[in-house]
C-alpha cells in the first residue's frame, strides 16, 4: 500500500524480475528471449497485445547477407552499403556488428518454425531492395513483419511449456504483461531499480523490482499528422531514457516517405509505391498543373527532361529521352511537394495528386500495381484507375534514439539500462536502408539480452532498492489527469502538437520554421501540465494519451532543437537554407541530455572507424563525406590512387 | 465537412452497459474505425477500443458492426446506406472489458497448450532446406493476424460457454495444420493432439470461420477438413466400428470407450492448465445414436443376409495399393 497525494490508499501490484523488457516488437521479443535462456526471470511489457506491435507492419523482409541469391555478398558489402546509406553518421562498430551477425539471426529464427519464401535450391530466398548492392532481404511476400513476430511470440510460448514442464507454471521465468504501459523507470543512485506503469485494461498500477531495464518501445510517429506508425509510437523509451538520465543521439533524422497518402483517412499515412511514379504517374498540383518541371536542380539537368512532351517519351524509350522529373530522388520530390502545398497550391488535406489514372489504361494498371489497387479499394474505396491519389509526405522510421555501447547495447549514463531497435540511436547513422530494421532488431536484441543478462549476475545480491517515494512520486503523476476532469482534451493537445511538428519539423526545414516550432512547444508543454481526462481508470484511451503527451513532447523538442542546430542537409535530415552535406558535420553526433525542464544539446565527436573497416571503401568516393584530414589514412596505407 | 451519421455504439463493462446513440461527422472515404476515433476526439475521450496498425494487418480493431464480426479498420462507411444507423458491439465470444474491448485471453491460453514447432534433430540454422512449394502450405496459415474474429464467430463456442474448455478454435486448428504440414516439424501427432485435446471433431464444418477471415485463409477447407480426414484415417479401426453397430450406447460407455480422463480447468482465474499431448494413442470415436438411444439396425431392413460391409458397397477388395493410407513404419516410429 502506497500512500498518495490525496491521502487515498492505493494498491499497487509488486513483481520482482531480473530483467523487464518493455516493448514487445521484434526487438522486445528477440531480448527478452536471449535473457530468458540466459536463466533469467524476465518480464515483457507489452503495451497492446501480445504480438500486435508495430513490427507486423515491415513488409519488404530482413537484411542479411546470406548469399543465397548471389555468391558475392559478404558481410563486407551489407556494411559498406548500410554506411553510404546512412552517409557515414552511423556507429560503425554497429553496423559492422549488424552484418556479421544478421544471417545467423535470421537463420536461427527458421530452427523458431519461421517459414521464409524459398529458392530453387530450398534456401531462403532474398529480394532486391533500394541500397542494397545484391538480393539480400530474406522475406514472406509482403508480410515479413508478421512472420517475425509471430515466429518470436511462438519461440517465446514455447519457452514457457519449457518452464511448465520443469515448474508447474507456464510464468515461472517469462512472463508478458499485455497491454501494460510504463510511465516511469525506477533509479536508486542513478542505477535502474525498477520501473513503473498501469495495466490498461483495468488502469490498476504495478511496480517492478529489476535491476536492468531494456528498452525497446520503437519510434516517435505519432508527434506526426501523417504517419504510418500506428498508436504506440508516442516515444515513450525515448522520453523514458532522457528522464532517468541517459542520452539520446541522432534525434534531427526521420525518415520521410514523400510520398504517403494524405486523403482520405482510412488510408492516411500509407505508402505509396515509387513503382507508382515509374509507370507513368505524374504530380500534379491544385490547379492542375504538372509542377515537377519548375523543381529540377541545376546538378540534374542534364539528365531529366525540360517538356511533357520529351518526359512521357521516355517510359517508352528511355534509351533516346531524358527522365521525367517526377523520378528525381526522395528529398528533391519532397523538397517540390512540400513548396507547392506551402505557396497555398496544394489539395485541402495538404498534399498534391499523384495521377496516374489520367496516363494509362486502368488493366495496365492492374497488371503493374496491383496490391497498390487493392490496398486502397479494399481500405478507402480508392479506385487509382479512375482517380488521382491524395499524397504527400508520411513520417515513417525514426533513426534517432537512446545513445547505447555498439557491443552491449547498454546505456553509458544509466547501468542497467539498454535500449534496442527503432529506439535506439547510432546504427542508421543519418538514414535507414529498407530491411535492415528487421536484422537491426534481430541482432541487437540477441545482443542486449545476453548483455542485461551479464550484468544482472555481476550485480549478484547487490540490488539497487526502489525507493518508495519515487514510487509515491510515479503514482501521483500517473493519476494527474484523472484528477483534473475538467482539465484540457489531451486529443486537442495531441493535434495541435502534431501541427507542429508536421508543418514545421517536417520532411523539409527552415531555420525561422524550427525557431518558431520551438516557441509553441513550450505553449504545448504548459498545457499538458493541465491536460485531463474523464471516465475513470478503466481501459480509458484519453487517460492513456493524457500520459503519452509528456512523452511526445518531449521527444519533439529533442527533435526540434537537433534539427535547428545540424545546419547541413544528411540522410533523413533537410535543411532548405543548408542544402548540401557538410563533411565537418559528418564528424559530429547532437546528444540529447534531459535537464529536469528542457531538452539540452551538445556536440560530441562521431566514432572514428577502424582503419580496416575505412579501407573497404575508395578514397574517391569517401572523399565527398571525409575531410582531408580524416582521408590521409587512405594516403598512409598506399591507396590514395583509388 | 462530411455529413453527420447516426451511429449506435455498446458502451458499458463486465456489469451491463447499453448501446448509446451518437450523431457523428462521416467523410468520403473513412472506415468504421476513423469514425470511433472521431468520437474519442470530439465526444467520449474515455470510448475504449483497440487498435493498432489501422491497415489491416494487425487484427486488433475486431468488432461486431451491425451483429458482423469485421475488423474496424476494413469496414468502409461507404458499404451502408446514408441514412442507415450503424450499430457497433463487442465481440460476443469474450468476455468484456469496456466497450468495445474484450478479453481474449482465452486465445492466449490456447495457444500456450499449443505444443511448439520441435526443430528437426541434427540440422544445424542455416541448413534448413524446402520447397517454396511445400512452404506454401503452411504459409497460407501463417497468414493468420490473429483477429480472432473466427475464434469469435465458431458457434461452438459463441453460444455454448461450456465448449471453451475443451474447444481450441479454428485459430489453432490452423495453427496444428500449419505445424502437421511443415516439411520440417519433428512431430509426428499433430493429427491426434487436434482431436484430444483442441476438439477437432465438435467442428460441424460450417465454414463461418472461413467467411469472417480477413486474410482469406480457407480455414475449413485447406486446415479443418484435412486434419479431419487424417484424424478418421489414424483411428478408423473396423472392431470399434462393429461395436458401435451392435451395442447400445450406454453399454459401449461401460466397456471399452471409457474417455481418458480431463485435466480440470479452473477458467474462473485463467490458471494456466497442463495439455497432455505427449499421449499419442488415439481413442476410439464415440458412437452415433438414432432418436431411441441405439444404433441404426440396417441389417433388419437389409437386401442381402450378413452385415454389411463396414466400407460400404462401392468398395470392392483388394484395393489398389495407390489408395491405401497406409504407412509402413519407420525405424524411428516402431
Amino acid at each position: 500500500m502506497t500512500e498518495t497525494e490525496t491521502g487515498a490508499r492505493e494498491n499497487i501490484e509488486r513483481h520482482h524480475y531480473d530483467v523487464v523488457v518493455i516493448g514487445a516488437g521484434g526487438a522486445g521479443l528477440r531480448a527478452a528471449i536471449e535473457a530468458r535462456l540466459a536463466g533469467k526471470r524476465t518480464a515483457i511489457i507489452s503495451k497492446s497485445l501480445f504480438g500486435k506491435a508495430h513490427t507486423v507492419m515491415a513488409e519488404g523482409g530482413a537484411a542479411a547477407a546470406m548469399g543465397n541469391m548471389n555468391s558475392k555478398d559478404n558481410w563486407m558489402v551489407h556494411f559498406r552499403d548500410t554506411m553510404r546509406g546512412g552517409k557515414f553518421l552511423n556507429n560503425f562498430r554497429m553496423a559492422e556488428l549488424h552484418a556479421k551477425e544478421a544471417p545467423d539471426r535470421v537463420w536461427e529464427l527458421e530452427t523458431y518454425g519461421a517459414l521464409f519464401d524459398r529458392t530453387k535450391d530450398g534456401k531462403i530466398s532474398q529480394r532486391n531492395f533500394g541500397g542494397h548492392e545484391y538480393p539480400r532481404l530474406a522475406h514472406v511476400g509482403d508480410r515479413t513483419g508478421l512472420e517475425l513476430i509471430r515466429t518470436l511470440q511462438q519461440k517465446i510460448v514455447s519457452l514457457q511449456q519449457e518452464d511448465y514442464a520443469e515448474f508447474g507454471s507456464y510464468e515461472a521465468r517469462l512472463r508478458v504483461f499485455a497491454e501494460t504501459t510504463i510511465t516511469e523507470l525506477l533509479l536508486n543512485d542513478g542505477r535502474i531499480a525498477g520501473a513503473f506503469g498501469y495495466y490498461r485494461e483495468s488502469g490498476k498500477l504495478l511496480a517492478f523490482d529489476a535491476p536492468a531495464v531494456i528498452l525497446a518501445t520503437g519510434g516517435v510517429g505519432k508527434s506526426y499528422k501523417v504517419t504510418s506508425n500506428s498508436w504506440e509510437y508516442t516515444g515513450d523509451g525515448h522520453a523514458l531514457a532522457l528522464r532517468a538520465g541517459a542520452t539520446l543521439i541522432n534525434m534531427e533524422f526521420l525518415q520521410f516517405h514523400p510520398t504517403g497518402m494524405v486523403w482520405p483517412p482510412s488510408v492516411r499515412g500509407i505508402l505509396v509505391t515509387e513503382s507508382v511514379r515509374g509507370d507513368g504517374g505524374v504530380l500534379k498540383n491544385s490547379e492542375g498543373k504538372r509542377f515537377m518541371f519548375d523543381y529540377v536542380p541545376d546538378v540534374f539537368r542534364k539528365q531529366y527532361a525540360e517538356t511533357e512532351a520529351e518526359a512521357d517519351r521516355w517510359y517508352t524509350d528511355p534509351d533516346n529521352n531524358k527522365r521525367p522529373p517526377e523520378l528525381l530522388p526522395r528529398d528533391e520530390v519532397a523538397r517540390a511537394i512540400n513548396s507547392e502545398v506551402k505557396a497555398g497550391r496544394g489539395t485541402p488535406a495538404g498534399g498534391v495528386y499523384l495521377d496516374i489514372a489520367s496516363r494509362r489504361p486502368a488493366d495496365f494498371i492492374l497488371k503493374r500495381l496491383p496490391s497498390m489497387y487493392h490496398q486502397f479499394k479494399e481500405l478507402a474505396d480508392v479506385d487509382i484507375t479512375k482517380q488521382p491519389m491524395e499524397i504527400g509526405p508520411t513520417c515513417h522510421y525514426v533513426m534517432g534514439g537512446v545513445e547505447v555501447d555498439a557491443d552491449t547495447q547498454a546505456t553509458p549514463a544509466v547501468p542497467g539500462l539498454y535500449a534496442v531497435g527503432e529506439v535506439s540511436g547510432g546504427m542508421h547513422g543519418s538514414n535507414r536502408l529498407g530491411g535492415n530494421s528487421l536484422s537491426d532488431l534481430l541482432v541487437f536484441g540477441k545482443r542486449a539480452g545476453e548483455f542485461a543478462a551479464r550484468y544482472v549476475d555481476e550485480l549478484g545480491e547487490n540490488r539497487p532498492a526502489v525507493v518508495k517515494s519515487d514510487v509515491e512520486a510515479a503514482v501521483a503523476t500517473a493519476v494527474a489527469p484523472q484528477r483534473r476532469p475538467g482539465g484540457e482534451n489531451p486529443y486537442d493537445i495531441w493535434h495541435d502538437l502534431q501541427t507542429v511538428m508536421q508543418d514545421l519539423v517536417g520532411i523539409i526545414r527552415r531555420k525561422h520554421e524550427l525557431e518558431e516550432s520551438l516557441k509553441r512547444l513550450v505553449d504545448i508543454k504548459e498545457r499538458i501540465k493541465g491536460v485531463g481526462a474523464t471516465g475513470g481508470r478503466k481501459y480509458n484511451p484519453g487517460w492513456h494519451l493524457a500520459l503519452d503527451l509528456r512523452n511526445m513532447v518531449i521527444v519533439s523538442e529533442a527533435t526540434a532543437k537537433a534539427a535547428l542546430q545540424r545546419e547541413e542537409s544528411r540522410g533523413g535530415h533537410t535543411r532548405e537554407d543548408f542544402p548540401a552535406m557538410d563533411p565537418k558535420w559528418r564528424q559530429v553526433n547532437l546528444v540529447c541530455a534531459f535537464d529536469g525542464t528542457d531538452v539540452v544539446l551538445r556536440e560530441q565527436p562521431v566514432p572514428t572507424m577502424r582503419e580496416d573497416l575505412l579501407l573497404l571503401f575508395d578514397r574517391s568516393e569517401m572523399s565527398k563525406y571525409l575531410t582531408e584530414g580524416e582521408l590521409s589514412v587512405f594516403d598512409s596505407a598506399g591507396k590514395g590512387g583509388q | 465537412m462530411g455529413a453527420l451519421r447516426n451511429f449506435r455504439v455498446w458502451r458499458g463493462d463486465a456489469d451491463g452497459g447499453e448501446l448509446d446513440d451518437f450523431q457523428v461527422e462521416v467523410n468520403e472515404g473513412e472506415v468504421v474505425l476513423d469514425v470511433l476515433h472521431r468520437l474519442q476526439a470530439t465526444q467520449t475521450p474515455d470510448l475504449a477500443v483497440r487498435w493498432n496498425c489501422k491497415a489491416g494487418k494487425c487484427g486488433s480493431c475486431s468488432m461486431e458492426i451491425n451483429g458482423k464480426p469485421r475488423l474496424g479498420c476494413m469496414t468502409r462507411m461507404s458499404t451502408f446506406e446514408p441514412e442507415e444507423t450503424v450499430t457497433v458491439t463487442p465481440l460476443r465470444t469474450f468476455p468484456v472489458i469496456r466497450d468495445l474491448v474484450t478479453d481474449v485471453s482465452f486465445n492466449y491460453q490456447k495457444a500456450r497448450e499449443m505444443p511448439a514447432f520441435a526443430p528437426p534433430p541434427g540440422v544445424a540454422p542455416g541448413e534448413y532446406r524446402m520447397q517454396q512449394l511445400d512452404v506454401e502450405r503452411s504459409q497460407e496459415f501463417r497468414k493468420c493476424i490473429e483477429c480472432y474474429l473466427c475464434q469469435n464467430t465458431c458457434h461452438v463456442v459463441r453460444d455454448h460457454e461450456d465448449n471453451k474448455e475443451t474447444f481450441s478454435g479454428p485459430r489453432f486448428f490452423i495453427r496444428a495444420a500449419e505445424l502437421d504440414m511443415h516439411p520440417l516439424d519433428a512431430r509426428t501427432d499433430r493429427k491426434n493432439f487436434a482431436r484430444q485435446e483442441q476438439g477437432l471433431g465438435l467442428c460441424n464444418i460450417t465454414k463461418c470461420c472461413t467467411e469472417v477471415c480477413p486474410e482469406h485463409i480457407k480455414i475449413t477447407d485447406n486446415a479443418i477438413i484435412p486434419m479431419k480426414e487424417r484424424v478418421v484415417d489414424n483411428t478408423y479401426d473396423p472392431l470399434v466400428w462393429l461395436g458401435r453397430k451392435i451395442f447400445r450406447r450406454d453399454q459401449l460407455a461401460a466397456q471399452s470407450v471409457t474417455p481418458a480422463p480431463k485435466p480440470v480447468i479452473d477458467t474462473a482465474d485463467h490458471a494456466p492448465h497442463g495439455s497432455v499431448w505427449h499421449v499419442t494413442v488415439a481413442s476410439p470415436l464415440d458412437a452415433e445414436v438414432g432418436a431411441d438411444g441405439r444404433m441404426p439396425v440396417s441389417e433388419v431392413a437389409f437386401d442381402r443376409a450378413g452385415a454389411a460391409s463396414p466400407f460400404g458397397e462401392t468398395v470392392t477388395f483388394p484395393l489398389p495399393t495407390t489408395e491405401l493410407t497406409y504407412q509402413h513404419p519407420t525405424e524411428e516410429e516402431s
